[in-house]
């Protein structure tokens, strides 16, 4: 088969396209200007000419409505679901809405839960659920006033929908539009009442998603697609070895590398800067850089797991304490168990990268970032300028998973341009680059020890051992040695347990930085927690759904979540040989959700998941349908964890490099996977992370369901799954 | 060596002057500024590069610009011009397949050149052509969905 459509062949030839289609059937053969300059689909936030009476919203002379995001888009929809806040409060027309990056901004952008302008910890919607409905409200009221001005009419004889204020009596209707100046001149409202609940119509709709069209048609602009006039590409190697500096380089073989302009040698890395990436490619790869390798070059995991194991024997700092858990310790039916999880790169689809202009004075950053003002910081502080003249243009990310919590691409970027002359360098890195120079999700170490008392929990003691993120990411969040992340979903633990010991023990790996990873601090706890009620649940000889429900009494939601769960996935009804299903439950994120995966496990080790079903109470559901997506996507990212995901160290290097040996769960792994929104008029919870928190102790408890090995640590071992060798203690 | 040569690229040709060697993806890319098809591993691993030579998906991060002399590429760009490729764009919006969408290039690719050799395939025929196409935001599931429903849809105007 063969293609002979004519289209023109790049982006400033969309423009030629759009007017040309109206004379139809033309043949298009642009020669296109080489390196067009792309330019991210939201444009930068320009308020004037506007009516703007606060952060989020601008309403133009025509009606068009623009909303600022302050959280970013990764994939997760908030895109959508904040502006379908917004214009709900507003009363917008929605078919009118568009939406703009927010510049960086901590005081008008800083996330309320975090305290910076950072998305993340599944929190966009309970975090600006109050501000924005308050924003749309108080917009929605200055317009009603303008009219109400206008008309000589009280404001409350006037009402709104789709972007127009009526009055009944008299039969007049007005376009936002219209209303913008005089509204601009009144003083600003800003704490309108929002609707009740039940007055809405906009949230809990399933509306077409914001950002997706120009995903599918290869018009949108990521950061790594940025282009602009006299641009030039980098790739880096940082140092391979965590702390360690460059020693010499040999750059001839690189310099004779065709389209190679420069090569760049920093304290800790070696960039090559070219014509194009492929340039910049092999001239790094031509190079011959020795390297100081510090304190860290003979690190290797084993060392690295045997320092958590002997670190997890001292007492933790008590996060949360209940009844009086001694007692049950020194019972004789005291059952003890340790979990382990491994590192995890986070390996987003869009390599990290960031593109960085420095001027004489100011610099321009073109990066996809879920920390924009950090990114700002990061810049600023790499070439010893004000923030203020660092500008940073965000865009859409193609994912995140936490990764982009961190500004090191953009200081990197900055350091790499300070050395190419004026000129936009795009640095890239390659995928062995990502993966090797990642932000870890930690390795944690949970140890817990439980008695049963009438075939149920009565003593539970949990000591989670790992790094701190928080401590280093938002230090004032670490207090009195407690990680409140460290210990979620421990600390609020759904089961009713009258004797309950929860603690936290910093333990820092290294030679590797450890960062959020999707799920965050939930996944370990609740995996380690799942998997220790499953095996307590065998113990007491009970079924583990009916073992949770028993202790689900102040968990109502839980409770019933837990209940259509397990209708809903057939549970105890009979499964053929070597397949079981496994449950678990999580109050993670303020959502709560049930969660049955069915598994089989072949003679030889390897794990088929054939089914999930998972059951969603998180609250008022403001986009459906995107829930259940991300409980799709998210399940689906936990069982690449649980089946393949670790990350090694040999020698001070991480060992994997790439998606053949940082295995990616593919479509034939992929099984059929049922979610189940609960209707709820509750306060709403967050969801990104909540399917990936899911999935690895379901797959778990699956597993052992089909064959009675109780894995410890992730993710599976089909040697032991098979029998070859003892299951790990 | 680097010479001029010239690309019959989505039915235009296309001069540009490259080293023998270089990848398409990077001509796509940093010479030709056309950044739909995207850059995800360098080595054939996760299908975010694919494109067409004459109608057959490659992964163009491995495919050197000297491998496509007298071929036909067609990139995700010019993917609405075709019957098929507007279907599956329609059946990916219409069922919301699409999260980050970082990977979505290479997967309508793949997809596109499925249905146009099979025009009602089986789950099994999805999982052959789709394997080598990763998306780690997890949208599987509505991929072959929305394949299945790109199949039964009716024809798209040309």
């Amino acid at each position: 088969m063969t293609h002979d459509v004519q289209v023109p062949t790049g982006h400033l030839s969309r423009r030629a396209l759009l007017k040309g289609a109206a004379g139809g059937g033309l043949v298009f053969a642009f020669h296109l200007p080489l390196r067009a300059a792309n330019e991210p689909g939201q444009p930068e936030d320009d308020p004037m000419g506007k009516f703007a009476p606060n952060a989020f919203i601008r309403i133009d002379r025509a009606g068009m409505t623009s909303l600022v995001m302050p959280q970013v888009e990764m994939g997760q929809g908030v895109y959508t679901s904040i502006s379908m806040i917004l214009a709900e409060e507003l009363d917008a027309d929605f078919a009118r809405v568009g939406v703009i990056h927010a510049p960086p901004n901590e005081k008008l952008y800083a996330n309320p839960a975090l305290g910076v302008q950072a998305t993340g910890n599944s929190n966009s919607i309970r975090a600006w659920w109050k501000p924005l409905r308050s924003a749309g409200a108080s917009t929605r009221a200055m317009l009603v006033q303008a009219a109400a001005v206008r008309w000589s009419v009280s404001p409350s004889e006037c009402s709104t929908a789709n972007g127009q204020v009526t009055h009944a009596a008299s039969g007049r209707t007005i376009g936002y539009g219209q209303l913008t100046e005089a509204a601009a001149e009144l003083p600003v409202i800003r704490d309108a009442q929002p609707k009740d609940p039940s007055r809405f119509t906009l949230i809990g709709k399933t509306v077409k998603r914001l950002d997706t069209r120009g995903k599918v048609d290869g018009s949108v602009v990521y950061g790594i697609d940025a282009m602009l006039p006299g641009m030039t590409f980098a790739t880096v190697a940082a140092s391979p070895v965590l702390g360690g500096k460059v020693k010499r380089v040999d750059d001839a073989a690189a310099k004779a590398v065709p389209g190679v302009h420069k090569v760049v040698v920093l304290d800790d890395a070696v960039a090559v800067v070219g014509a194009h990436m492929w340039a910049a490619k092999k001239g790094l790869e031509a190079l011959t850089i020795e390297w100081d390798e510090g304190s860290n070059g003979q690190v290797s995991s084993a060392q690295m797991w045997d320092e958590l194991r002997s670190a997890s024997h001292a007492d933790g700092v008590v996060a949360k304490k209940t009844g009086d858990v001694q007692k049950g310790l020194s019972s004789t039916s005291r059952f003890d168990a340790a979990y382990e999880l491994p590192l995890l790169a986070h390996a987003t689809m869009e390599p990290i990268n960031c593109t960085v202009q420095v001027r004489a004075d100011a610099c321009d950053v073109w990066v996809g970032s879920q920390v924009v003002a950090r990114i700002q910081q990061a810049a600023a502080q790499a070439l010893g300028l004000a923030p203020e003249k660092v500008r940073v243009h965000n865009h859409l990310l193609g994912g995140g998973f936490g990764r982009r919590l961190e500004p090191d691409m953009a200081a990197m970027a900055a350091r790499i341009a300070q050395h190419v002359d004026g000129a936009p360098v795009k640095v890239v890195w390659t995928r062995e680059e990502d993966i090797r120079h990642d932000y870890y999700r930690p390795m944690y170490r949970d140890v817990v020890s439980g008695t049963l008392e009438n075939g149920t929990i009565s003593t539970l003691h949990y000591k989670v051992c790992g790094p701190s993120i928080l401590a280093r990411w938002l230090p004032p969040a670490f207090q009195n040695g407690i990680d409140i992340d460290g210990v979620d979903s421990a600390v609020d633990l759904p089961y009713d347990i009258p004797n309950l010991q929860v603690e936290y023990l910093r333990v820092e790996p290294k030679a590797v930085r450890t960062g959020f990873w999707r799920g965050v601090g939930c996944n370990n706890n609740v995996f380690a927690i799942e998997s220790f009620v499953d095996e307590m649940a065998r113990k007491a000889g009970k079924d583990p759904v009916a073992f949770r429900l028993a202790m689900l009494g102040k968990s109502p939601r839980l409770k019933s979540a837990l209940e259509l769960a397990a209708a809903r996935s057939g549970w105890g009804q009979a499964l053929p040989r070597r397949v079981g299903r496994g449950v678990c439950v999580q109050p993670s994120f303020a959502s709560f959700i049930a969660t049955v995966v069915e598994a089989e496990v072949d003679t030889q080790g390897a794990v088929r998941v054939r089914r999930v079903t998972s059951v969603v109470d998180t609250g008022i559901a403001v986009h459906p349908d995107n829930i259940v997506a991300q409980l799709q996507g998210g399940i689906l990212f936990g069982l690449t964890a649980g089946l393949y995901g670790e990350i090694t160290v040999k020698n001070g290097r991480v060992e994997q490099s790439n998606f053949h040996d940082y295995r990616p769960l593919r479509i034939n792994e992929v099984p059929k996977i049922d979610v189940q929104v609960v209707q709820s008029a509750e306060f709403p919870g967050g969801i990104g992370e909540t399917g990936t928190t899911a999935a690895l102790p379901a797959l778990r408890n699956a597993i052992y369901a089909a064959t009675g090995i109780a894995l410890r640590r992730m993710p599976v071992d089909a040697e032991v799954l098979a029998g070859k060798k003892p299951p790990w203690r | 060596m680097a010479r001029t040569r010239t690309l019959r690229l989505n039915g235009a040709t296309q001069s540009v002057d490259v080293p023998d060697d270089m990848p398409l993806l990077w001509v796509l890319r940093d010479v030709l500024g056309m950044t739909g098809t995207k850059f995800g591993c360098g080595a054939g691993l996760c299908g975010a590069c694919t494109v067409h030579l004459d109608g057959r998906p490659i992964r163009s991060c491995l495919t050197p610009v000297s491998a496509v002399d007298g071929k036909a590429v067609t990139t995700i760009e010019a993917i609405r011009h075709t019957e098929v490729g507007v279907r599956l764009q329609r059946a990916w919006l219409d069922l919301e397949v699409v999260q980050c969408g970082y990977c979505q290039s290479g997967q309508i690719m793949s997809a596109t050149a499925l249905l146009a050799h099979n025009a009602k395939p089986s789950d099994a025929d999805i999982d052959g052509a789709m394997a080598g196409n990763v998306c780690r935001c997890g949208t599987y599931v509505r991929i072959r969905d929305a394949i299945h429903h790109a199949a039964r849809a009716p024809k798209e105007p040309t």
